[in-house]
């Protein structure tokens, strides 16, 4: 259970994130959406101890995340930011095997060599596996981050923009990883996503942010209707029915 | 399918083996090397008594080793933290601090005067108090809930060229022959090194690498930049003071020791880098610490029998460093 109570940051005079309480049980996908700025990414890096927040307070199952030590909080929760990249030259097995860092301290183990496999396998990572990380393209790379998050193995995985530059095959088959490890695994997940879409084909909740504050948060069916996501996106949205999944139409 | 995931493991397996089988075989190389280098350095053209000699030689030896790792280990733990292949920490401005202290106990109490003064109360108040500035800067800068480390990149900067104008000022309007003391006692020398100043920084030293040694798979996750480190768990910002408060203590000793030598690190940690083809630091600390003494033995050797003591260690550093280091960015652009 993740509990964000009155979360508020702000940069200068500017309010990112405005105020923010929201509840994430356990178990089931949540996507968060929002126009660009609406204080997503701020929000799921105060939820990942990542930005102190100016105020207000976040528990992740009951442990304050800014007191909490920050190993025994790296077991329950894992991060994914959307920009991510790292300094040093690392093969994308070295770096999914940083995933079992919080459980090994580095000892690596070979339960936790099962887990790499196991994280490389499902991410269809293992024809790279040996490849440095510079030596990938976006996507590539993109899916040996989320590789090395899901090796973390905690129970909550926050994830920002985790389809960024993948194409639609591997966006499909990471939103069905993610549907998989809740409803199978029973891990919460909570994905920010720009496509509309995808979120509503995929997701147990829509949780949409405007200005800093939630402005809408409920089940896909209440969320994607065409006055909700006009007033979130202030665009003229038109949701159609399409074998049984709703879609939001915008293009033109 | 699962046929398919053998033959792929297959493919892989030989690759992983093979990278994970270099970086030992490059430490045995480079151990043999120092030894090599160790042996030639305590016996070539060796002339008289060799109880005189091996003991001689062997402080000076000991000298280089112990400054060699200081600086590899420094250079490869402040690379670590700050995820820049080509800074060195004397960007905290570290070697400014020394030159300054030293510019002003030679115009405040004069040459002679303090070479009256005992070595290794001189030595231990350089030392306390280079650390102790670097720990005050590096709390205050650090400790703060919004400081950033390149904040405090950028005030060391600063702060190093500020307190190397401060020492020029002094040294533009010193007497010209205190002036020959001071650069004498500011060039990096390694042969006038003292018994008691060489264990006392032997221990800092270790000390030192005891505890990036501890602490190696803790570098390897630092070195993911603060978001990935934070999310696996480390505690960023203690983790990174921890870190910097070692750099600060192996920097500070070893130039108190024999003068600032900056640059070794830079080249030593970068070969160290390339030869073992692997950034994990149980592979890089030993390398770049091996690497660094085999440079300056080495090097010692070849200014003494080939270069006839013409010229100093610093210098030859320099000119094969500068080259071999531009060798490598070439190479690393091109790839």
């Amino acid at each position: 259970m993740i509990e964000v109570r009155g979360v508020t940051k702000r940069y200068g005079a500017t309010t990112v994130v405005d105020d923010v309480s929201l509840d994430v049980p356990d178990g089931g996908l949540v996507a968060l959406i929002g126009p660009n700025g609406a204080g997503k990414s701020t929000l799921l890096s105060i939820m990942s101890r990542l930005l102190p927040a100016d105020a207000g307070t976040v528990l992740v199952d009951g442990m304050d995340v800014t007191t909490t030590r920050s190993d025994v909080l790296a077991r329950r929760l894992a991060i994914l930011r959307q920009d991510a990249h790292v300094g040093s030259r690392l093969t994308v097995r070295d770096l999914v095997t940083f995933g079992r860092y919080p459980h090994s301290k580095g000892r690596y183990t070979v339960e936790d060599r099962a887990h790499v496999e196991r994280a490389l396998d499902f991410l269809d990572l293992q024809p790279f596996a040996d490849r440095f990380l510079d030596e990938l393209s976006g996507g590539q790379r993109q899916r040996a981050f989320v590789a090395m998050v899901l090796c973390q193995d905690t129970d909550h995985v926050l994830l920002d923009e985790p389809l960024n530059n993948l194409d639609l095959r591997h966006a499909v088959g990471m939103m069905r990883l993610l549907r998989r490890a809740t409803d199978e695994l029973g891990k919460t997940v909570v994905v920010v996503l720009h496509d509309i879409n995808v979120a509503s084909c995929w997701s147990d909740r829509i949780v949409a942010m405007k200005d800093g504050r939630v402005a809408h948060d409920g089940p896909p069916a209440e969320v994607v209707r065409p006055e909700v996501l006009s007033d979130v996106y202030d665009l003229d949205v038109a949701v159609h029915e399409l074998d049984g999944q709703l879609i939001g139409t915008y293009y033109r | 399918m699962s046929a398919d995931l053998a033959a792929r493991a297959g493919t892989a397996l030989p690759a992983a083996d093979r990278r994970r089988a270099r970086p030992g075989l490059a430490l045995t190389v480079l151990a043999a090397l120092v030894v090599v280098a160790a042996a030639a350095f305590l016996t070539v053209g060796a002339t008289g008594s060799w109880s005189f000699v091996l003991p001689f030689r062997a402080t000076k030896l000991a000298g280089l080793a112990v400054v060699g790792t200081a600086v590899a280990v420094a250079t490869v733990l402040f690379q670590t933290v700050t995820a820049n292949r080509i800074l060195t920490p004397s960007l905290l401005g570290m070697d400014a601090m020394f030159t300054l202290v030293q510019t002003v106990l030679v115009f405040v109490l004069g040459g002679a005067a303090l070479a009256a003064l005992p070595a290794t109360g001189m030595f231990l108040g350089q030392v306390v108090v280079m650390v102790g500035c670097a720990v005050v800067l590096f709390g205050w800068l650090f400790g703060g809930q919004r400081r950033s480390l390149h904040l405090l990149l950028l005030v060391g900067v600063v702060l190093g060229t500020l307190l190397r104008s401060a020492s020029g000022m002094l040294q533009r309007i010193m007497d010209p022959n205190e002036f020959a003391v001071l650069t004498n006692r500011l060039f990096a020398s390694f042969n006038a090194i003292d018994d008691t100043l060489l264990g006392i920084t032997a221990a800092l030293v270790a000390a030192g690498c005891a505890f990036a040694w501890h602490r190696r798979h803790v570098l390897d996750v630092l070195a993911l930049g603060r978001e990935c480190a934070t999310g696996l768990g480390v505690p960023y910002r203690r983790a990174v003071l921890e870190v910097l408060v070692v750099v600060a203590v192996l920097v500070s000793a070893s130039t108190a020791l024999v003068g600032p030598v900056t640059f070794l690190g830079l080249l030593v940690a970068n070969v160290a880098y390339v030869v073992l083809g692997t950034h994990q630091h149980r592979w890089v600390l030993p390398g770049a610490a091996l690497v660094s003494t085999l440079f300056l033995v080495a090097g010692q050797v070849v200014l003494e029998h080939a270069l006839g003591f013409d010229t100093s260690l610093g210098v030859v550093i320099e000119l094969v460093g500068g080259v071999l280091f531009l060798v490598l960015l070439v190479r690393g652009a091109a790839r």
